[in-house]
């Protein structure tokens, strides 16, 4: 079991970076405590599997350190790290048993063979891979594939955490579901550090504590779920956490309102002081759920125009047009659905202020 | 079942049937005429049953050349399918290395079979061939491959070697570049030895690959008949008097048409029999079964 640090990590795959386009990873200086259960969140591209391998030294970064435990082992080769890794598709020894392949790490690493049929019975049990443990790999089912190549790093006793490359993206959708709730298990069971790469929100906000999000080759925001719905630091995290994602409208501020074509929205006080004192292109953002739907002109209702009604079963997403925009509106189940002109309502207190993409705060 | 009322679909069918029985069926079926008949001219002949194969299979200038033909087909095998594995397994991965390997490697498949005997006779000429003159004259040692039986047949397994081993390397190559990246890092973090790696990575995924290049490997030498007959004609001696060779002495130079056809169906099922066991052989090593 380890505390990662990960210290100015910057990595082009490059052999001479020069502009920031370069780098697959910017600057990444954070860490992660020990027997956290973290997701790494991005969409494809963004840098995540690199920043895993950076972790697992697969890939030794361009610049910066990792540490393990205040530990340097930036230079140190993944075997030498005590680290595991569950791949994207099963990477399994097919011509093994099921015992064989969990056996395999220790064998490399010379542990006598009682010790070794003890360890692998264990995790056998942990992971319910007992009654396989005499067929060959290469006959199981996707799950249990990746159920063996999980259990090759818990095998380990002294494996420092586990690294997780969108493990289920190869698993039928009812297996998906369980097979995550297995790995949350092992996690409360085990207290190791778990990372999960993921670019689907749903696996990363069950199954974390903090989710990191990545964006572009940076850690935009680590927080726990709630903290990422409720308050994204950047508009990409609005965006990209929620179904449907956060809406934002381009405004310029007037006092305490803002004005969004002609429109205003009323912002409390404390929010509109420190967007007064930002710079930059300002955004308001409000999340689908907490924005209101009346029939009628009210007291700061925005006239908007309905352009489409969604079922999504126990709820409905209404679709309008403000000043040219398209925003997007949770309508609860049992609510009459409208049509035509209808007035938005703003809540002060779940409107979010953005500079040039920043959360104002 | 129930009938179709309308048949015609099957003129569509014709086509191939007709280019299967003449690439295929009616030479077959001529072998097989032939092999249980005594020929002595046009319309002249006598049915024989099966007395050319009890003939061809009592022959004992047979049972040599099938002998023979096994020691050169094993040792073929024994030592081209290593060695291509071992060149793939050594061959840059990435970079400009990767074309300029695999077209040197290729060259040799380009060949023509019967320049290749051609060159590789002026090769070993014991006066003027650069091999032949060189490990006579510079290293003492005496080497004729057309009056020393070992001689010849080092000369042919040299020869088939620099020949067919590339294709093997290519097979091979194709195999291991396959590979996905992942089970080399897996590897790495299990910790695992660069033989380990060899012993549960790359030899059981290229398991399919190396069927092919074992079936065609072993197909091909079995038939083997250009390089020997170039090279020395099937001496010295009978030394290098293969199946090929051997059924072409019959069936042409003697004229003998009724046991060369007997040979050719008997030379035919051994060919198949091996394929099948090889490729049953090595899809049971697949499934994991004990073969």
């Amino acid at each position: 079991m380890a505390r990662i640090e990960l210290s100015e990590i910057a990595h082009s795959y490059l052999p001479n970076p020069k502009e920031e386009s370069d780098y697959a990873l910017k600057q990444i200086h954070n860490t992660w405590e020990d027997g956290g259960a973290y997701a790494l969140l991005g969409p494809s591209g963004c840098g995540k599997t690199t920043l895993l391998n950076v972790i697992s030294g697969l890939l030794t970064p361009s610049n910066g350190r990792v540490l393990y435990d205040g530990k340097d082992v930036s230079r140190l080769p993944p075997e030498k790290r005590n680290i595991a890794q569950v791949f994207q598709f099963p990477v399994l020894y097919d011509t093994m048993t099921v015992f064989g392949n969990l056996a395999f790490p220790l064998q490399n690493r010379g542990l006598p063979s009682s010790k070794i049929t003890q360890r692998v019975h264990e995790v056998a049990e942990i992971l319910d891979l007992t009654p396989f443990l005499k067929k060959r790999a290469a006959g199981l089912a996707a799950d249990a594939k990746q159920k063996v190549s999980l259990g090759r790093g818990l095998v380990r006793s002294d494996v420092a955490a586990i690294l997780f490359d969108e493990p289920l993206t190869v698993i039928d959708p009812q297996l998906k579901w369980d097979l995550r709730r297995k790995i949350k298990e092992i996690h409360e069971q085990l207290k190791l550090t778990f990372i999960y790469v993921t670019h689907d929100q749903v696996e990363a906000l069950t199954f974390a504590d903090k989710v990191v999000i990545m964006y572009e080759g940076e850690i935009i925001q680590i927080g726990t779920p709630q903290e990422l719905f409720e308050n994204p630091e950047h508009t990409f995290v609005g965006y990209f956490i929620g179904s449907p994602g956060m809406n934002f409208l381009e405004c310029t501020l007037d006092g305490n309102v803002a004005r969004v074509d002609g429109a205003g929205i009323t912002l409390d006080e404390k929010t509109a002081a420190l967007g007064l004192k930002a710079s930059g292109k300002l955004e308001v953002g409000i999340r689908p759920m907490y924005l209101k739907l009346r029939f009628e002109p009210v007291e700061g209702g925005v006239p908007a125009q309905v352009q489409a009604v969604e079922d999504q079963g126990s709820y409905k997403i209404v679709a309008l047009t403000l000043a040219g925009k398209t925003l997007r509106a949770r309508l609860p189940e049992g609510k009459p659905v409208p049509d035509g002109k209808v007035w938005l309502v703003f809540p002060p207190q779940w409107i979010r202020l953005f500079a040039d993409g920043r959360l104002i705060k | 079942m129930e009938k179709w009322a309308n048949n015609k679909a099957w003129f569509l069918v014709l086509p191939v049937v007709i280019i299967v029985a003449f690439s295929a069926i009616i030479p077959l079926m001529t072998v097989i005429n032939y092999s249980v008949q005594d020929i002595w001219g046009p319309g002249q002949s006598v049915f024989v049953g099966t007395e050319w194969f009890e003939e061809m299979l009592g022959d004992k200038r047979l049972h040599d050349a099938l002998w023979r033909q096994f020691l050169f087909s094993g040792l073929v095998l024994l030592i081209e399918m290593p060695l291509g594995v071992l060149i793939a397994l050594a061959m840059p991965k990435r970079g400009w290395g990767v074309s300029a390997c695999l077209v040197t490697i290729a060259i040799p498949l380009l060949i023509p079979w019967n320049v290749i005997g051609t060159i590789w006779i002026i090769f070993t000429r014991p006066d003027i061939g650069l091999f032949g003159a060189g490990i006579n004259n510079l290293l003492g040692i005496a080497f004729d491959h057309t009056a020393r039986p070992l001689d010849a047949w080092i000369t042919l397994m040299l020869m088939e070697i620099w020949h067919w081993t590339p294709l093997v390397i290519l097979l091979a190559y194709a195999g291991l570049r396959a590979i996905p990246e992942a089970f080399y890092q897996a590897a790495k973090i299990d910790g695992a030895s660069a033989w380990a790696k060899f012993q549960y990575i790359q030899l059981p995924k290229m398991r399919g690959v190396l069927t092919i290049a074992l079936l065609l490997r072993f197909m091909d030498s079995f038939l083997i008949y250009a390089e020997p007959f170039v090279l020395t004609g099937g001496g010295p001696g009978n030394s290098t008097t293969f199946l090929s060779i051997y059924l072409v002495k019959i069936a042409l130079g003697q004229f003998d048409l009724g046991p060369g056809a007997a040979f050719s169906l008997i030379y035919f099922v051994i060919v198949l029999l091996f394929s099948f066991m090889f490729y049953q052989a090595l899809q049971r090593v697949g499934k994991g079964e004990k073969g």
